[in-house]
């Protein structure tokens, strides 16, 4: 069969420039870095209402930083992919592809404050401010250049899946269009309920596909040993994540899902490299040992919330402050437990067909009932006092449905909610003092409840 | 005797603040109403002079409420509007119902018990087109102020449809309604049952639990009382003084810490 997808070019000059860049002297520094930070976290914690920062930040600081760090230096030495979050990456890991998510680029971008003047790169290109701001992050980045992390490597094959939203598929063509190279399109149809045979077969006929480029674009063969091996990591991996979130079970909670923002970003964009599997392993450990000793994430916890939909990125600090002042934090979210809750469906014994049943089942491409009962539990298992619903202005699929959901909640899980409208990447679509208003009311009706 | 005033509250808002006290049976025995100056602080002080030279010894507990509690440095404690206003609103009524709040920069639903806990609120979204200012603004561009606007909607036979609900949109809308030879009273009256169905559309998402009740300033206007009625088909109930209805609630709050519950 001739080839479909042009093969991705690798120089040695460039191999040997990543190895001794990104790997030696860049490893070397980053880990000077970690020491660095670990001194700082380790003092003893500041007046205020936080507990100690979890020691392990230092670790993920290291890995993030890492990441991009490999990523400014692996055009030519690595071929490059720009995945979706919820792409099946196993196989484009096993084939040593070097990945990049655009969406964890722009919650950087977001958490640095630059997603704004990034999206408004554009939208004077003509995309409306309609269109979800992490779509006008990464093609405001495109555009010009400009992002926080320094380089991102240009892609080698592009591969977006329809499991969280339709947005992607078109966000995905305007890249592939401005990078001249393939997109392979993994198409996974909504789950009303359970996965039917023929829809698990479909994407997994899909998936060969995306083999067939992946092998073709790296000049490499996949072999089923490294795949299994690739998708243990990831199932060992997301079982210690599921664990983690767990760990916001205990009363004072070791670990917020404010926290956990932050954390997710190896199970995302470093999912199937045994590294992830390793930090997260520490950090479970890190947090059970919180938790025997009693230390919580706040010094004095009153109230544990359940957030839903993804962070406002721009405003994870404040609004953690906010609520801290009140002795209150988030103790779950059903953005985080979106990487725990695919456990089950990861069979590395058979990770084609897993994988076809694992990409099935992201939170967004199950009906809006599944995430009303995932809400519902997580109230009743982590003893929740109420639930705030983040309507994200731009991910209309996470947020459709919640209207009802919040009222279903106050009255069928009998706790307070609240809807808080605002943008998880662009600011001006947030007003501070108008949500600091309905915050603080609702943690006053939260208390008088509770 | 004078009546001693042993709590009092503020309610520092976007367009006027207010000050009540109360006595030690939670009875509203002063008020003020001012419009609220950009030099606020200064402001809530002189008024609080005020109200000691009228009975409130020094060391009497005040709680601070509205937009600009933050601003308010002799507060003993802040309260958000939602708490305040269900509270002096059920001080008022006794009985429990779902309360509408149109104030300057937000309108508010919320839902309450025959205990006065506040079981579910909601506030507009973050843009004028649902709160009072949506009146004052058109109102004023007509030349007429609230009042007199209320008045001219409460008796219009007629009603024109306001298809902005943008603020700014619907002023150049009607600016070319009046070329087109539409009433003043018509336009005030579709704008009344314009900014009304929002405001039934935020009630009807804490489900709606009669008795219907009205407060905030907006609630003191005749064709805003019959509007909204008939937006939500429920009689509308408004307690004495509308306007002072959160800082009435932050007065008893205030109370509370006098007799050692707060
Ligand atoms: S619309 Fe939602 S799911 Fe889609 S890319 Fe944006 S944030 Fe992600």
């Amino acid at each position: 069969m001739s080839a479909k997808y042009p093969r991705a070019e690798t120089s040695g000059l460039k191999k040997a420039q990543y190895l001794l860049g990104a790997k030696v002297a860049g490893g070397a520094l980053l880990k000077l870095d970690r020491m660095k930070l670990a001194r700082k976290l380790a003092r003893p914690p500041k007046p205020g209402p936080f507990g100690p920062p979890l020691k392990s930040s230092a670790w993920l600081k290291e890995l993030i930083t890492g990441h991009y760090l490999k990523g400014r230096f692996a055009s030519g030495a690595r071929p490059v992919a720009w995945v979706t979050s919820g792409a099946p990456v196993e196989p484009l890991i096993a084939l040593g592809f070097f990945p990049i998510y655009p969406e964890n680029h722009g919650a950087v971008c977001g958490i640095r404050r630059s997603a704004e003047e990034i999206c408004e790169e554009a939208e004077s290109a003509g995309y409306s401010r309609d269109i979800c701001s992490y779509a006008r992050t990464d093609i405001g980045s495109m555009l010009s250049g400009k992002t926080p992390v320094g380089r991102l490597p240009p892609p080698d094959l592009l591969v977006c899946c329809t499991n969280i939203c339709q947005t992607v598929l078109l966000w995905y063509r305007v890249l592939a269009q401005h990078f001249g190279c393939p997109l392979v399109n993994i198409d996974t149809p909504f789950l009303y309920g359970e996965a039917q045979e023929h829809q698990i077969a479909f994407v997994e006929k899909q998936l060969e596909e995306l083999v067939r480029a992946a092998e073709e674009v790296s000049g490499n063969r996949l072999t089923e040993k490294k795949l299994h091996q690739v998708t243990r990591y990831s199932k060992q991996a997301t079982e210690l994540w599921a664990q983690i979130i767990q760990m916001g079970r205990h009363r004072p909670a070791p670990i917020t899902a404010f926290d956990q923002f932050i954390h997710l970003a190896p199970i995302v964009e470093m999912r199937g490299e045994p590294f992830t599997v390793d930090y997260y392993g520490a950090l479970l450990e890190e947090l059970q040992e919180r938790a025997a000793q009693g230390v919580g994430a706040l010094k004095e916890e009153k109230i544990r919330l359940v957030w839903d939909n993804l962070p406002v990125w721009h405003k994870v600090r404040w609004l953690s402050e906010v609520l801290a002042e009140s002795n209150a934090t988030l103790v779950a979210s059903t953005y985080t437990n979106a990487w725990g809750e695919l456990t089950e469906f990861i069979d590395p014994e058979n990770p084609m067909r897993s994988a076809a049943l694992t990409y099935l089942h992201p939170i967004l491409n199950r009906g809006t009932g599944h995430k009303l009962s995932l809400m519902k539990g997580m109230v009743e298992s982590f003893e929740a006092d109420g639930v705030i619903l983040h309507s994200d202005r731009s991910c209309k699929p996470y947020s459709i449905g919640q209207v009802d959901q919040r009222e279903r909640l106050t009255k069928e899980a009998g706790v307070p909610a609240l809807l808080l409208e605002a943008d998880h990447n662009d600011p001006r679509a947030f007003s501070e003092e108008q949500s600091r208003a309905r915050v603080e009311a609702f943690l006053e009706v939260v208390e008088a409840k509770a | 005797m004078r009546q001693e005033i042993v709590g009092l509250g503020v309610d520092a808002g976007s367009t006027t603040t207010k000050l009540v006290g109360v006595d030690g049976r939670g009875e509203r025995i002063f008020d003020r109403i001012e419009p609220t100056r950009p030099q606020l602080q200064l402001q809530v002080k002189g008024l609080l002079a005020v109200a000691r030279a009228s009975g409130a010894k020094e060391g009497t507990p005040v709680v601070a409420t509205g937009y600009g509690r933050k601003l308010v440095e002799d507060a003993d404690k802040r309260v958000t509007e939602i708490t305040c206003h269900a509270r002096g609103v059920f001080r008022s009524v006794h009985h429990g119902g779902t309360l509408i709040d149109i104030g300057g920069q937000d309108a508010k639903a919320i839902r309450f018990d025959d205990k006065g806990a506040v079981q579910d609120f909601a506030m507009n979204d973050k843009c004028a087109a649902g709160t009072g200012r949506f009146l004052e603004v058109v109102a004023g561009r007509l030349g007429h102020d609230l009042d007199e606007f209320a008045h001219l909607a409460a008796n219009a036979g007629e009603t024109t449809a306001i298809s902005s609900t943008c603020t700014v949109f619907a002023e150049s809308e009607i600016i070319s309604l009046i070329a087109q030879g539409e009433t003043i009273e018509a336009i005030a009256r579709g704008l009344h049952t314009s900014l009304m169905g929002r405001i039934a559309a935020l009630a009807r998402s804490v489900t709606v639990t009669p008795p219907l009740l009205l407060s905030g300033g907006v609630a003191r206007s005749p064709a805003a009382q019959r509007y909204l009625g008939e937006a939500l088909g429920l009689p509308v109930e408004v307690p004495e003084g509308p306007q002072l209805m959160g800082a009435y609630g932050a007065a008893l709050m205030a109370l509370d810490i006098a007799d050692g519950r707060g």
